[in-house]
């Protein structure tokens, strides 16, 4: 392993978002906190998901989440589509990187970007709701692992995008959706029955429901069925990101 | 000791552009090699294949004795590569981005006087902590060379390094890669400009629509030309030459006449017998051998024809 290469290409992938912290932290929290806002003045009262748990409290940590896994998204499919289109990606191709190597570094930094978004935004929301942690370290464990999961879905994203409207038809078109269909603002019960049964199968589900487990000790699905789920997903992706960066597709010709 | 670079039966389709048709060299370590041919030729092709960013359909390229493809890392921790495109990261100081790359090679703050002294031969240290994005093309084209050297690579790959460069900044590049041969490294360079070529390089390659067409030292290479040449500054500008000479004027203008003669089967004393028959006079006279460039065209458009 080339320890030093992975760290410091690491490095610099933080660097490049904190170069820009209003940007990739600051704007993304600010839209939450619309989110909550809106939500919140309209809903509060009227809905009650969990007994005993009022509707802010219920939507903060599906908003925390959300934002942690798009801000993940967000950050290895931009800076390495722009190192693509800009060809400086060429600098990290001449190196002696290997795709592991090359993968950690970016996964690693959609992570902490994606962890960063979701600090911010769980301070800004305590003044809103009270939101003690029931389980820290399921709350650490489903942002690592959706983070981790996003941040290389951005990877291969923009290793096969050819255009920005291809990245960003990604985020519209798969992303966005599979976000908004994962019971951020709903229990999954309330929905119609097709609708219901086809959102088992979308993996944001379990990774929404299981963060919010860390915050209100209540979920919809067995929390390790979820983190076993999650995690099966994450292995996917990462093995599809390696492969693609090992035969160089549409890297090294 | 392994040469420095070993190219063995390369070949490389992209879909249905067969680029490279089996070449088969190898640069000695220590050689200011020339690596030469029209546009197209595929020399970026071959580069790129040394450098890991294409890979090759068949055969392959050893670089320091280490397999490009399965000893990559020593391979890529070998070679230098200054790319033909003027490519920049926007987001980084000079110095930033010389360390960044310097840290992907594995090299941490050890490494920081060689950057310095890079930057300083480089004359780069007044724009050291300047963004890439407000650099002139030639100082860029520099950074380009300074990030291919921050790893200390034995092997030097330069392709076309001078393309849009200023006749000052060429002179500064030329003596910069002299120095970095006369320090032992090995050189490889591609350049449409065959005159410094000429001057810099000891031995030759010479691509044609992706086959090699030549491989030999300069002199060997010179030699192969089958022609010299004659100058005569004429006393006379207008005058007819004779049929019996017309198969070997090269060119004739401003009253310089350039005739050719091929070095076995002409002679010099019939030419000049010739000439006296037409009673054509001169003031000066002088025999020139082909440069570089005379070979290359006669090596690359004789195949197309
Ligand atoms: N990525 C690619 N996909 C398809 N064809 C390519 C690709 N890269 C190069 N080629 C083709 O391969 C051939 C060789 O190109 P190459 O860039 O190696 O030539 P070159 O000798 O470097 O030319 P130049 O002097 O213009 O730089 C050309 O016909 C070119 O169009
Ligand atoms: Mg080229």
């Amino acid at each position: 392993m080339n320890w030093y290469g992975l760290y410091t290409l690491f490095s610099k992938e933080v660097w490049r978002f904190l170069k820009v912290a209003t940007q990739t932290i600051l704007a993304p929290v600010i839209t939450v906190l619309l989110y909550l806002l809106i939500f919140v003045s309209v809903l509060e009262g009227h809905v009650e998901v969990y007994q005993g748990i009022s509707y802010s409290t219920f939507l903060v940590p599906g908003l925390i989440m959300m934002s942690i896994i798009q801000n993940a998204f967000a950050n290895s499919s931009s800076s390495f589509f722009q190192s693509k289109m800009t060809g400086s990606l060429v600098f990290l191709l001449l190196p002696p990187l290997s795709s592991l190597e090359f993968y950690l570094a970016y996964t690693g930094a959609s992570v902490l970007r994606g962890l960063l978004v979701g600090i911010g935004v769980w301070i800004a929301a305590l003044f809103f709701v009270s939101l003690p942690i029931y389980n820290f370290w399921i709350l650490l464990s489903f942002s690592i692992l959706g983070s981790a999961l996003l941040g290389s879905l951005g990877l291969i994203a923009s290793i096969y995008a050819e255009r920005w409207d291809h990245v960003s038809a990604f985020q519209n078109f798969l992303i966005l959706p599979l976000t908004f269909l994962s019971g951020v603002f709903y229990k999954l019960e309330s929905l119609p029955e097709f609708w219901e049964a086809a959102s088992y199968y979308n993996p944001f589900f379990y990774m929404i429901d299981g963060f919010r487990y860390g915050f209100l000790g209540v979920s919809e699905i067995n929390i390790s069925l979820s983190l076993l789920i999650v995690s099966g997903f994450l292995v996917i992706v990462s093995a599809i990101c390696l492969w693609i960066l090992h035969i160089g597709y549409k890297i090294r010709y | 000791m392994p040469p420095a670079i070993k190219i063995s039966q390369l070949h490389k389709h992209y879909k249905t552009l067969h680029a490279l048709r089996g070449v088969d060299f190898e640069v000695p370590t220590g050689c200011f090699f020339g690596l030469l041919g029209p546009n197209g030729a595929g020399k970026s092709t071959l580069i790129n294949i040394m450098a890991g960013l294409v890979h090759a359909t068949h055969g392959n390229v050893r670089i320091m004795g280490y397999d490009v493809r399965q000893q990559w890392r020593q391979a890529r921790q070998s070679l230098g590569i200054v790319p033909q495109e003027l490519v920049i990261d926007p987001f980084f100081s000079v110095r930033q981005l010389l360390r960044l790359q310097s840290g992907y090679f594995g090299l941490g703050a050890e490494n920081n006087p060689w950057i310095e002294q890079l930057l300083d031969s480089l004359n780069l240290s007044e724009k050291a902590d300047t963004n890439l994005q407000r650099l002139s093309g030639g100082m860029k084209r520099r950074v380009l060379i300074a990030q291919a050297l921050v790893h200390k690579p034995p092997v030097i790959v330069l392709d076309e390094p001078t393309a849009g460069v200023d006749v000052e900044l060429r002179q500064a590049l030329w003596a910069f890669t002299k120095h970095l041969h006369k320090n032992g490294h090995t050189i490889v360079l591609t350049t449409h400009y065959l005159e410094e070529a000429e001057n810099l390089c000891e031995q030759f390659a010479i691509l044609n629509q992706g086959e090699l067409v030549a491989l030999d030292s300069k002199s060997a290479i010179l030699a192969r030309y089958p022609y010299r040449f004659l100058r005569l500054t004429l006393t006379n500008p207008n005058v007819n030459l004779p049929t019996t000479l017309q198969a070997n004027v090269q060119s004739i203008q401003n009253g310089e006449l350039v005739l050719r003669f091929h070095r076995k089967n002409d002679q010099i004393a019939s030419i000049l017998d010739k000439l006296r028959i037409a009673k054509i006079h001169f003031s000066d006279l002088r025999t020139e051998e082909p440069s570089l460039e005379d070979v290359f065209l006669n090596l690359t458009t004789a195949k197309k024809a």
